[in-house]
């Protein structure tokens, strides 16, 4: 059934199940019945974060490999164009055109993904995780010290995104279109490469390196160019996001920050692009909403609390649950997941650190 | 690079498949592989025999680089190759199959074969689909009728039976044009009908395509191989024909000696 799936060559969108379709009419009626507030802090705002997500989903899903670095690039190339753009505090802001601080931004962060990939793709499992955070807490601390470029613990504001075509985009109903587009783009795109040669060639390299090394693979140049694409996923959500918050700090790219997209990665699910999008809401809407209901301090708790529930009762996160209660609510018969093309595997993230 | 160097590279080339010199191989203190010396001919079919902890499957990780050599060169057909990586040496037409199978459990049979024979071609990195057209794809659908796995074509390597995965650990070490191939134990755990097919296929193997086979059971490796290597204790113990191997009184003091328990 999978390969059924991976090598039909028919029209492309006869793959795409009905329930993606009324999902994608509802998200772009969305605005319609939204108020501002929700089209643009909790909607927008889970695309991107989302996004970001998405791209240690694809890292970690596919390939096997958990970087908690994600929100780093996503973070260089926010800085990025505060740096190469135009910002409001009067350091650096070079003023470069915004598709050109953009493409160099987006740029540098792949380059910098690749860069953490070649530092990290000989170590498996925990010792990945401990490098990437490493990488994550080192460039914290960087900018937080470094004041000629990142202007250290002020950070910058006033990054702006362009008025292009008579449009201010940051409006909260074009801002939020123009997230849609972006996390869809991407998620189109990572479902496709998933169905690639170079989207098997990843997973097979999850499931068993040696193996692959023995078929003529070069391994690490093969993880490398995952992180690389990972890092154009995350640079261009990092882009969105400082143009969403018109300012970057060393706070937006904290410890805690960090956390907080492997959480939303794995809560969401990590088998299937569409995952850390729900992730995103669910995070998002507590974020919003849990201090309603506790003290703000307490929502780390909270957080930790939702991790340890779906992580004990349903590993393979809000996805997971829905595949398995679906039978259960009789909305479909077969259960055609999916997932089903896109990740064929019961392992576990955890079950890629096999060395023989 | 020495003339008498490049002078011997030219005369080995096209000669030998593969040749080792003074191999060593240390595992802390044990010394699994003790200054090994060994040609192996273009086309040669070989055995390797030795008792559990030989050092057989120690001499192929040397070969193919999983494990090289602490010491000692490793020439394939010609090349020296003992700096190179594993995939170099596999894009040189060297394979292998492991003792214990190495596959991909969470791709199909046809998954696992299109990566072999797309891991020694280019576009590795495609970011396109595999069509059913592509010249990869249509050579893995060929080797799924040659080790007889057509109906298992779509089922999940994990479910699938030990025979049968036996039989695809062969398919990914014949995908492509390899030129050696390193077979560790592929007839243990198999059926005697397995056994049969896995006899067939290696004898319908193209005369240019040589191989090295570890089997423990000797009337199987002396049906596939023209030449022996016996080994113990991590050393080349006797090198001859199969029949100089089976009449050779102090093979069949140590093969008795050690009793037959392998097989
Ligand atoms: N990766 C390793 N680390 C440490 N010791 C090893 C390793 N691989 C092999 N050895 C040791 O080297 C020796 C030779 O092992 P090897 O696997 O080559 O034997 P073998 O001839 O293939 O035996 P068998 O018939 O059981 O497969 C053994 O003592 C083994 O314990
Ligand atoms: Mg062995």
């Amino acid at each position: 059934m999978d390969t059924d799936r991976l090598f039909n060559k028919s029209n492309p969108f006869a793959a795409i199940p009905a329930w993606s379709w009324i999902i994608g009419l509802l998200l772009i009626l969305y605005p319609s019945f939204a108020s501002d507030f929700f089209t643009y802090q909790i909607g927008a705002y889970s695309l991107l974060l989302g996004t970001v997500a998405l791209s240690l989903m694809m890292l970690a899903g596919y390939g096997g490999m958990v970087s908690l670095a994600q929100l780093t690039v996503a973070g260089l190339a926010g800085y990025l164009m505060a740096i190469l753009g135009d910002n409001s505090v009067g350091v650096m802001g070079l003023g470069w055109p915004w598709w050109l601080a953009v493409i160099v931004s987006v740029f540098a962060a792949a380059i910098f993904s690749a860069f953490i990939g070649a530092i990290s793709v000989r170590t498996e499992g925990i010792y990945t995780i401990m490098i990437t955070l490493a990488i994550a807490v080192a460039f914290f601390y960087f900018v937080r010290q470094n004041y000629t470029l990142f202007n250290g613990f002020t950070g910058f504001a006033g990054v702006e995104p362009p008025t292009l075509f008579g449009i201010y985009w940051r409006d909260p109903v074009p801002f939020y279109y123009l997230s849609l587009a972006v996390a869809t783009g991407f998620v189109g795109a990572v479902l496709n490469a998933s169905r690639s040669t170079f989207g098997l060639s990843l997973m097979a390299i999850r499931d068993n390196p040696r193996r692959m090394r023995a078929l003529g693979y070069n391994v690490a140049a093969h993880r490398i160019a995952a992180y690389f694409m990972s890092g154009i996923i995350a640079g261009t959500a990092g882009v969105l996001l400082v143009w969403f918050n018109g300012r970057i700090s060393p706070g937006t790219v904290g410890v805690d920050v960090v956390i907080d997209i492997l959480v939303i990665a794995v809560v969401g699910g990590l088998r299937h692009p569409i995952g850390p999008f729900l992730g995103a809401i669910a995070f998002v809407l507590l974020e919003n909403f849990a201090i309603d209901l506790i003290d703000r301090e307490r929502f780390n708790t909270v957080i930790g609390l939702a991790f340890l529930l779906v992580v004990i009762f349903s590993p393979d996160g809000i996805l997971g649950l829905w595949k398995r209660l679906r039978p259960k609510l009789r909305l479909g018969k077969s259960v055609p997941s999916a997932a089903a093309g896109t990740t064929p595997t019961d392992s576990h993230v955890s079950e890629s650190v096999k060395e023989v | 690079m020495p003339a008498t160097d490049a002078l011997s590279r030219l005369q080995s080339a096209g000669l030998y498949a593969l040749e080792l010199e003074a191999v060593n191989r240390h595992f802390g203190a044990l010394v699994a592989l003790a200054d090994i010396n060994l040609t192996v001919r273009s086309g040669e079919r070989r055995a390797v025999l030795g008792s559990n902890g030989a050092g057989k499957t120690t001499l192929f990780n040397a070969i193919t680089g999983d494990f090289p050599p602490t010491t000692g060169r490793v020439r394939f057909f010609g090349e020296d190759v003992t700096d190179l990586p594993t995939y170099e040496r596999v894009r040189r037409g060297l394979r292998r199959t492991y003792q214990i199978s190495q596959l991909f459990g969470g791709l199909s049979v046809i998954d696992n074969i299109y990566l072999a024979c797309r891991g020694v071609t280019r576009r590795r990195y495609s970011l396109k689909r595999p069509a059913l057209d592509d010249t990869s794809m249509q050579a893995a659908e060929t080797l799924l009728e040659a080790v007889h796995l057509e109906s298992s074509r779509d089922v999940l390597v994990a479910e699938l039976s030990y025979g049968r995965q036996r039989q695809l650990e062969i398919a990914l070490a014949l995908a492509g044009a390899p030129r050696l191939i390193l077979l560790d134990e592929p007839a243990a755990g198999l059926s005697p009908a397995e056994r049969g097919e896995l006899i067939e296929i290696l004898g319908s193997l193209p005369e240019h395509i040589g191989y090295i086979i570890i089997e423990h059971d000797m009337d199987v490796a002396l049906r596939v191989a023209q030449s022996v290597t016996m080994m113990h204790n991590g050393r080349i113990f006797k090198e001859g024909t199969p029949e100089e191997i089976e009449n050779d009184p102090e093979v069949q003091e140590l093969y008795l000696g050690i009793g037959h328990g392998h097989g």
